[in-house]
Formats: C-alpha cells, sequence, structure tokens
C-alpha cells in the first residue's frame, strides 16, 4: 500500500486536537466548571449559539465546541480512512476510533446531567486518553516509516521479554489513569494514586532502561524509550506540584487558584503523553522486537500436521 | 482523495450543520422552576401553650484572633463587582457571624406549621445574600439574581434532591423548597466558582442565624429540656443542654476555638 501523505497529516493533527481537547477537558475539571453549563447536548438551550463566555462557562463550552470539532475529524479520518487504506484492520480501527468518539461525548454529556458522579467522570476521563491513544496509533500507522519502510527485526530472549514489560507498563499507566480520575473527581483519597505512582516509575524506568540497554541500535524503539523515561521524570514533578497546591496548601482555597489549575492540567497532559508513548512503545516492539516463535508456540504445536 | 470522497464529505458535512440548525432553539431565560412536588399533606402542627413559652438567646463568640478573611478574585466575570472577601469564617471582636443555632433534640414528636411566606436569597454582587440560611422542610425559597450576569444556582445535597438550573440577568425568581432535613447543605455557582452558601433545613422553627454582633435568640419554645446546636460551616457543630420551665428567658452562649 503507497504512502499517502494528506490522509497521515490529517491523522496527525486529529491526534493534535484531540490533545487539546485533553487540556480543555482538564481545565474544566480544575476550574470546577464541569456544571456552570447545565445542560446537554445543548448549552443553555442551543446548540450553535456561543454564550457569554465569563466565568465557569468559558472554560465548559470552549471544551464542548473543541469537542465537536474533534468528533468531526474522526468522522472524516474515518470515512477518508475507509477510502484510501487497504488494510483491513486499520480500517476496523478508524471506526473504532469512531466509536469511541461517540461514546466519549455521550459520557460527557451524562456526566453532565448527573451532576459529576465520580464514576462517569472518571470514565470519562479513562476514556479520553484511550481516545488520545487510538488518535496517536493511527497516525504511526498511516505514518511514512510505518507504510514504507522494512523493519528491523531483533528477536528477544530476554526473561520477562520487553513486549511483556511494555505492556505491563501500559497496564500500570492505565490504573495509575483511572486512580487519579477518581481521586480527581472527588471518588476516592489521593493516596492510592500516590502509592501507585512508584509502582508506574518502578516499572517504566525498567521498561525504558531495557529498551535503551539492548536494543538502542533501533531508532523506532529508542525515540520513544527516551521520551518515556524524560516524560516519566516530568511528570513525577508535576504530580508533586499537583499535590502540594491541591492537597497540602489549596484544600482551603475559596476557588481554583492559578498554581493548582497550572499544575493539575500539566500533569494531566503530560499524563497523557506518558501513556501515547508507552503505547506507541509497546507497537515498536512489537514489530521489531518480537519474541521468537519457537518461545511463542509451545514446543510440538509449532510442527505441520498431517490432515 | 479523489472526487467521489470529497463530494460524500462535504454532503455529510452540510448535512451535519443542517441538523444543528434544525436542532436548535432560542436562548431564552429560563421559566421560573416548580418547586418540588408537595409532600403528602402535614399532620396538624401541635399546639404551644402560648402562656408557657420560653426563650433561648445568647452570642456565640470565636476564641483568639479571627483569621484574615481570604480574597476573591473576580476578575474572570466583567459583571461581578462585589465584595472580594471570603466569608467561610466572620468575627468581629471575638463575635462569630453565620452561625447556625437550632433546637437539635428535645421537641419529641411534635409537629409544626411550615410557614407560607418564602424566604429569598439573592445573588448580588456575585455572592449569595444571605451566606447561611434556615429554612422550614417544605418552606419555600425564592432565589433572585440581581447581577447583570448569569448565575446557576447548584445545592449539592445529601439526603434531598441535587439540582443545576441556571438563571439569567432579570429572570423570574426560582422558587425550591426541601423536603427532608439537612444541616449545612452546601449551595454553589459553577460559573463563578467563589460564590458559596449554606441553607438549613429543619422540621421546627426554632433556628437562628447569628448575625455580625454573634447574637441570636430561639423564642416561643415550650417548656423542656432541649439540645441546642451551633453549626459554623468550617469550625463544625458544638452542642449545648438546656433545661426551660415556662416563661423561663436563659441565657446560652457558646464559644468556638479554631
Amino acid at each position: 500500500m503507497p504512502y499517502n501523505r494528506a490522509h497521515h497529516r490529517f491523522a496527525v493533527f486529529t491526534a493534535s486536537a484531540t490533545f487539546c481537547l485533553l487540556i480543555a477537558g482538564a481545565l474544566v475539571t480544575s476550574n470546577d466548571a464541569g456544571l456552570s453549563v447545565p445542560d446537554w447536548p445543548t448549552s443553555f438551550g442551543s446548540i450553535y449559539k456561543i454564550p457569554r463566555m465569563v466565568g465557569g462557562v468559558r472554560f465548559e463550552h470552549t471544551h464542548r465546541m473543541i469537542a465537536e470539532f474533534v468528533g468531526l475529524l474522526t468522522i472524516i479520518l474515518a470515512i477518508w480512512t475507509w477510502r484510501v487504506d487497504k488494510r483491513r484492520w486499520i480500517k476496523a480501527l478508524a471506526v473504532g476510533a469512531l466509536g469511541t468518539v461517540v461514546a466519549q461525548g455521550v459520557l460527557g454529556g451524562l456526566t453532565v446531567l448527573f451532576y459529576l458522579p465520580p464514576a462517569i467522570s472518571s470514565a470519562h476521563a479513562a476514556l479520553a486518553q484511550t481516545f488520545f491513544c487510538i488518535a496517536v496509533v493511527i497516525a504511526v500507522f498511516t505514518g511514512r516509516r510505518w507504510v514504507e519502510e522494512v523493519p528491523e527485526v531483533e528477536l528477544d530472549s530476554r526473561r520477562p521479554s520487553l513486549i511483556t514489560l511494555t505492556l505491563l507498563s501500559i497496564f500500570v499507566l492505565y490504573v495509575q489513569l483511572i486512580l487519579g480520575a477518581m481521586f480527581r473527581h472527588h471518588g476516592m483519597s489521593w493516596w492510592p494514586h500516590v502509592v501507585n505512582a512508584l509502582v508506574v516509575a518502578l516499572v517504566l524506568t525498567w521498561t525504558a532502561v531495557r529498551a535503551l540497554a539492548v536494543y538502542a541500535k533501533i531508532e523506532a524503539v529508542r525515540r520513544p524509550a527516551i521520551a518515556l523515561i524524560g516524560l516519566l521524570i516530568t511528570q513525577l514533578c508535576l504530580g508533586f506540584m499537583a499535590f502540594l497546591t491541591r492537597v497540602a496548601w489549596g484544600h482551603d482555597a475559596v476557588q481554583p487558584e492559578l498554581p493548582m489549575v497550572m499544575s493539575t492540567v500539566a500533569h494531566v497532559a503530560v499524563g497523557a503523553l506518558l501513556l501515547a508513548t508507552a503505547v506507541v512503545l509497546a507497537i515498536q516492539v512489537w514489530r521489531h522486537v518480537p519474541v521468537s516463535f519457537a518461545e511463542r508456540v509451545p514446543e510440538g504445536e509449532g510442527s505441520p500436521v498431517a490432515a | 482523495m479523489n472526487k467521489k470522497t470529497w463530494i460524500s464529505l462535504m454532503s455529510l458535512l452540510c448535512l451535519g450543520f443542517g441538523l444543528l440548525a434544525g436542532c436548535s432553539k432560542k436562548e431564552e431565560a429560563q421559566p421560573a422552576a416548580a418547586p418540588e412536588a408537595a409532600a403528602p399533606a402535614a399532620p396538624a402542627a401541635t399546639p404551644i401553650d402560648p402562656a408557657t413559652v420560653a426563650n433561648v438567646s445568647g452570642t456565640v463568640k470565636l476564641d483568639g484572633a479571627a483569621p484574615k478573611a481570604a480574597k476573591i478574585d473576580m476578575s474572570q466575570d466583567a459583571a461581578c463587582k462585589g465584595a472580594n472577601s471570603a466569608e467561610t469564617i466572620v468575627a468581629d471582636g471575638g463575635n462569630l457571624a453565620n452561625v447556625f443555632v437550632y433546637v437539635k433534640d428535645g421537641l419529641g414528636t411534635r409537629t409544626f406549621d411550615v410557614p407560607t411566606t418564602a424566604v429569598t436569597i439573592d445573588q448580588q454582587g456575585c455572592k449569595y445574600h444571605p451566606h447561611v440560611l434556615g429554612v422550614m422542610t417544605g418552606q419555600n425559597i425564592d432565589i433572585k439574581n440581581d447581577d447583570q450576569t448569569t448565575h446557576n444556582i447548584h445545592p449539592t445535597p445529601q439526603s434531598n434532591r441535587e439540582w443545576n438550573e441556571s438563571q439569567p440577568p432579570n429572570a423570574a425568581p426560582i422558587e425550591k423548597n426541601f423536603a427532608r432535613e439537612e444541616i449545612m447543605l452546601p449551595v454553589k455557582c459553577n460559573q463563578h466558582p467563589w460564590m458559596r452558601m449554606y441553607i438549613n433545613v429543619v422540621k421546627s422553627p426554632f433556628y437562628a442565624v447569628t448575625g455580625p454582633d454573634g447574637k441570636y435568640e430561639l423564642k416561643g419554645l415550650p417548656p423542656g429540656t432541649y439540645t441546642i446546636a451551633f453549626v459554623q460551616e468550617k469550625l463544625g457543630e458544638q452542642t449545648q443542654q438546656v433545661t426551660l420551665a415556662a416563661k423561663d428567658s436563659k441565657t446560652v452562649d457558646q464559644n468556638f476555638k479554631q
């Protein structure tokens, strides 16, 4: 299948717009503006009229407008992928992205209509980052390197394998995302998120060190591994700042204060980048550093069997 | 993309915008919401002999220096020009304001008539007036907006029904009531996150909110032994017992510590 530059750039644009949407959503939560527009799917009774953008409304309505734009981009991306891409699995992925963005919109509406219940708000937060990861991997799969280059492959014989470590990284990051979202939406105390941060730091460091120590010569693995370790350090610093400004200093604040808003929003944004980087690393490891076939298939099952 | 794809995409976009335009409604002031459905007819009020009633009054004090009121930043809405200090703890000369005082225990199975007059919450200068309100179960509350900006009123109760309604400038008052007892029920505006007040819903008319001088008065209590509760939004609840004989007039002061 030939590389389609316009299609790939559109996928990158969709992923970038989704990242902006994540930041807009984080601003809504940090500014306690989730219910400033009390109705949904309308805003103050209208679908297209822009209300007076003051107070919490400017965060909530801006979030809704960017969400509509990302929804539109996703529709276009799904149709475009369906039309131009010959790979069936990526067509399915694009349709899956569309389904995810629709589900995400419905969750966003439900959380407004039910006055921000922690379970629904946290599901909205988790699905947001899931969708971001899908948008990022579509951008990776439509890229020139993925489409045209013959992958440099090196079999992985270490235990646990690098692919296992990357999958474990995604798992602990996802758990961390849910714990953070539950705390942020008042469904849980802060300490499970902080305790799990240690687990995340350990697993991600192990994964990145393994990738860099053994497979640094494979660029597709080396780059996300370096990004993973850099983002991890940034995220730990931001988490500490968010803890100070929200839990230690800000628990009695009469209104959301700028340091708290900035640190928590940055923490959410870098968290999303970290999860997406772990997903990209897992995909590149799966492609470039597979576990050898003999080890994947139990003895005896790999040989041809007479009919 | 080929020509067919472009035509398909453009058709889809036009259809989408057409649907949006068709579905939209005029933005208009929301009509005053109806209060919660009337509860089943309350039993007749237990009679109280007016010749024997007693009174309790007193002053609520804060020990030590009052904390400096936090400053509110109202710059995110130019229409907000209210006093920019928070009312979390308001103490002038040791007298503690905004303490809700009520008879927590001792009234037994007595029932009381619900006042037919509504109490008012006014949104003015992007603050709630009053900051702490007492009301009887089922009594109507009129919520007014005197600001030139839209507010939303969002109570977050534990045992009553939650709601969240917006109120544009010059809109008719929103009329609401609460069916169940609840102390320090927070009300907030998600458009102006510093706006917060507390409604106290009780079954008896024996309640008061301390003024800037820290004083309160509970009038017309039948003789008996009562638990008087003093509740402050940040400092919590303190109680005292008092026994009232016929026509008694007792002073019950209360001190809060930070």
